[in-house]
């Protein structure tokens, strides 16, 4: 189990206090420091984890987010941001001497701005709100994660969010044009706008998937795509993983980026079509779902494309989806894979791990190892077109120390992802649950440099502190220059 | 003056850590092409970085390409395009503009976040630099991001590297995300609109599901200085892909502007790079080169309301009136090289402009990089003293402060 920072005992011992300033700043509703309402906020996705906090607050304006945390940076208070807790990383878990700041009523969007192709939106505005208002103009925005009728924007851009498009069209952080923050200061800052390429340090890029550990995002300007015209997908069985891996390198040497290219190993296909019924081939080692979007022709023509290549790599199945419904579910099975696992297990850990696509084969392999180390099933699903695993590690709560075998085994398979020159997580964020490897992937040096941008937003290190880094922030320490040894060593070296 | 050489990263930081220990600034260069860039007083001590040069790894069925910070761009995309690849942000080249004759290297390409006409629908260099190793201004060693094309472990570090200047740290390696070269391509073009019709052909182009590709518009002066000069200004729109979809997409701009005009293959090539390289406004020696970055529905006001304001400027439009690139004649641009008046047009309609091609005297006379609100401008010193805190790398470049 992870630990979580010491609680702040002066800070808990004031928290009377702290629950009436808040309520002037926040009157009426909008502030809940009843321990049963308290206990809707207690965990995110990773459900693994639960705390509730000292006190919720949910503002309706900018100007109370300012107070709030203007409250909260001269009270030493810790506050933890919280959009709709759909994290898979823990990264909204609550602290019990901290304030959870809620942005759900911050839910409308401001202004659509076709000319420009981008839209205005507050940061509790659903990523699938932001398309259905839009659609209507013949846009949507891009990013899809598999949440995306409860994730909000604001959670979206604190977690740098992908989805099944994002080989084609980029993250959150490529779709994103601008936001308005509030720092724990309480200053209003604008990064990036409607304009190309703001001059100066890319703050907004720093902000996108900062994990809510710099600021409190008030307002997002979103870059809005024309909706392509059509979409097909293509269904894939294969003999073996190393055949659909192989064929997925093939659609990628080709030239053909597909817009979105995901497999599945068969106990994922097992358990999907038990719940979904999309007609997946049952007799195959691996499944690959091939989307493949825009005019008619492009789809025909990429399509007849994708299929030849599958036929080189002794693809058993491949069906096309002849209307937008088949195409719909095609990807009802894929997008049901989570709750699908949730039937055939009590519980699940999903893994985010990403490597380089050509360890696929021999990675899978050593997972399947690993099972039997650890006496614990996995099912395969992934993003494959880029190399981003979700593992799903099977396991029960309630039978004594299969959590801890759970967390064990997924630390394990994160290992093998950076050893084989992969990173600890693609798309759902280092939250708590990936934190304290963060030193297999980066060196001390690597981890201070980070938390010197940390300590530039954040001196006191108020904001969402526990997550992300093991080692809590010590901005002083951080801050002192001693050059070592810089005289001895260089004179040997040439000069000219 | 100490001309500096390291050959690999461990000298980079051994260097710098000789210069913080007496607080010694240095100018940090790659191949020196981006040198009449921003503010011309630099630290006496250059870091040369060409030795640091060479493809370290490049897995085109990973999409990803890792070199050494000094390696020549064009040595970058030749490997690429023999494997039918390329960088979808399409790095411009500006020696004509900053009357260079070195040849840029990526990791500068990079420190500028230097993108050219793909980037209204591909994104800016910022967003395809997938990792990096760099010495900060302790003379630390350390790294950011990864060599695959999605991760979001830890901050982004890559976005606060691209358009610094090189003011946080050194680059010393860089992993770019590499994209297949399209198949096809074809532009739409359309003769004789004015500014105002042309910014709003380009808008209902890209807002078409055509999926452009880029959208420039040269008026009548600029446009005669193009490989399509002698028929008026020209509105140009690229379509890229499989042959099929190019074909069938360039009948449907076509339609929708009502253009009965297209180029292809090296006449094509050839304007998009001039675009590229703003070679339309380089004609005339004694010009001030400005780059303004409006909100694109307000890109005509803007350059109109300029055009009035300062006479014989020249101008043309990219990245769909995103991108103006402005050229004022230097006797009428004023002892500011005309940023008062340019900033004061694009304050008005929102966006901002930077001062690129200008006289030494000029670029020191004005800042040339956009002023910040003053909260974003203290973030920003904060976070360079985080990176150097003895301000020794490429101080001035990008702000005074910086």
């Amino acid at each position: 189990m992870l630990l979580m920072p010491e609680p702040n005992a002066a800070v808990l011992s004031r928290r009377g206090e702290i629950v009436a300033a808040l309520r002037r700043i926040v009157p009426g509703e909008g502030v809940i420091d009843d321990p049963t309402a308290l206990r809707v906020f207690e965990s995110d996705g990773l459900t693994a984890y639960r705390q509730p906090p000292m006190v919720a607050v949910l503002p309706e304006t900018k100007d109370q987010v300012v107070e709030i945390l203007k409250y909260c940076r001269r009270n030493n208070v810790k506050v933890v941001p919280r959009g709709a807790g759909t994290s898979l990383s823990g990264g909204a878990l609550p602290l019990a001497d901290g304030v959870l700041l809620g942005m759900s009523k911050f839910n409308r969007i401001l202004e659509i701005d076709a000319a420009n192709r981008c839209a205005v939106v507050q940061p509790g505005v659903t990523n699938l709100g932001v398309t259905q208002a839009v659609q209507h103009l013949g846009f949507y925005y891009a990013p899809d994660p598999s949440s995306q009728i409860a994730c909000t924007i604001g959670g979206n851009v604190a977690e740098n969010s992908g989805g099944v498009h994002c080989l084609k069209y980029g993250l959150t952080t490529n779709n994103v044009l601008g936001v308005e923050m509030v720092s724990i200061d309480g200053e209003i800052l604008r990064l990036g706008g409607k304009h190309f390429d703001a001059a100066g340090y890319d703050l907004l890029g720093v902000m996108v998937g900062s994990e809510g550990l710099l600021g409190v995002v008030t307002e997002v300007i979103v870059r809005l795509l024309p909706a392509p015209p059509g979409a097909r997908a293509v269904l894939m069985g294969f003999p073996s993983i190393e055949a659909a891996g192989d064929c997925v390198a093939d659609i990628i040497s080709s030239g053909v980026v597909p817009a979105g290219m995901e497999m599945m190993d068969r106990p994922a296909v097992e358990a999907a079509e038990a719940f979904v019924g999309a007609g997946y081939p049952l007799d195959a080692e691996a499944v690959l779902i091939v989307e493949l979007d825009g005019c008619e022709v492009e789809i025909d023509h990429l399509s007849a494309l994708v299929e030849s290549i599958a036929r080189q790599r002794g693809v058993t199945s491949c069906r096309l989806s002849a209307t937008e419904a088949e195409r719909l579910l095609f990807w009802a099975g894929r997008k049901a894979a989570f709750p699908a696992v949730g039937r055939i297990s009590p519980d699940y850990l999903c893994m985010d791990g990403t490597i380089p696509r050509r360890r696929l084969a021999e990675v899978l392999r050593r997972i399947r190892d690993m099972e039997t180390q650890f006496g614990l099933a996995v099912a395969n699903v992934f993003h494959a077109g880029d190399g981003n695993l979700h593992p799903l590690i099977l396991y029960d709560a309630n039978k004594p120390g299969e959590l801890d075998r759970a967390e064990a085994f997924g630390a394990e398979i994160l290992r093998l992802c950076v050893e084989v020159g992969g990173v600890l997580t693609g798309e759902h964020g280092v939250g708590i649950e990936k934190r304290d490897l963060m030193d297999v992937m980066f060196s001390r040096v690597d981890l201070e440099q980070q938390q010197r941008l940390k300590c530039a937003f954040d001196v006191e290190s108020l904001l969402n502190p526990g997550k992300v880094f093991p080692t809590l922030c010590r901005c002083a320490e951080l801050g002192r220059v001693h050059v070592k040894g810089g005289k001895t060593r260089f004179p040997d070296l040439p000069r000219f | 003056m100490t001309l500096l050489h390291p050959r690999d990263e461990a000298d980079v930081a051994d260097m710098v850590t000789w210069a913080a220990a007496d607080a010694r600034p240095l100018e940090i260069r790659g191949g020196g092409s981006k040198q009449g860039l921003g503010r011309s007083r630099r630290p006496d001590d250059v870091l040369d970085l060409s030795a640091l040069a060479g493809v370290i790894d490049y897995a085109p069925d990973e999409l990803v390409v890792t070199a050494l910070a000094a390696t020549p761009l064009g040595a970058i995309q030749r490997l690429l395009a023999q494997s039918g690849q390329m960088l979808a942000f399409d790095p411009p080249n500006w020696n004509g503009l900053l009357e260079a004759s070195h040849a840029p290297t990526v990791a500068g390409t990079m420190a500028c976040n230097l993108s050219g006409p793909r980037r209204v629908r591909a994104g800016a260099a910022r967003d395809h630099l997938l990792g990096f190793r760099a010495v900060n201004g302790r003379g630390e060693v350390w790294k950011s991001g990864g060599r695959v094309v999605k991760n979001v472990t830890g901050y982004d570090l890559c976005k606060l590297q691209c358009g610094a200047m090189g003011t946080l740290s050194v680059l010393t390696e860089v992993t770019l995300r590499t994209v297949p070269r399209p198949e096809a391509q074809g532009t739409a073009l359309v003769f004789g609109l004015s500014d105002q019709e042309a910014c709003a052909a380009m808008t209902r182009a890209l807002n078409a599901p055509l999926d452009v590709a880029a959208a420039a518009h040269a008026p009548g002066p600029a446009a005669s200085r193009s490989v399509l000069a002698g028929r008026g200004p020209v509105t140009a729109l690229r379509l890229e892909g499989h042959a099929p979809s190019v074909a069938f997409r360039l009948k449907a701009l076509q339609d929708l502007l009502g253009s009965a005009d297209s180029i292809e293959g090296p006449v094509a090539d050839r304007f998009w790079a001039d675009v590229a390289s703003v070679h339309p406004l380089l004609h005339k020696a004694e010009r001030v080169i400005w780059r303004v970055n409006p909100i694109p529905s307000k890109a005509a006001e803007c350059a109109g309301a300029l055009g009035r304001l300062i006479p014989e400027t020249e101008v043309f439009y990219d990245w769909g009136g995103g991108l103006i690139w402005l050229s004022l004649p230097l006797d009428k641009a004023g002892a500011d090289g005309g940023a008062r008046a340019v900033r004061g047009q694009v304050d008005l309609v929102g966006g901002h402009a930077t001062l690129i091609a200008a006289p030494a005297v000029l670029r020191d006379a004005a800042p040339a990089f956009p002023r910040e609100a003053p909260a974003v401008s203290a973030l920003s010193g904060r976070i360079k003293a985080g990176f150097d805190p003895l301000r020794i790398l490429n101080p001035g470049r990008l702000h005074e402060d910086r």
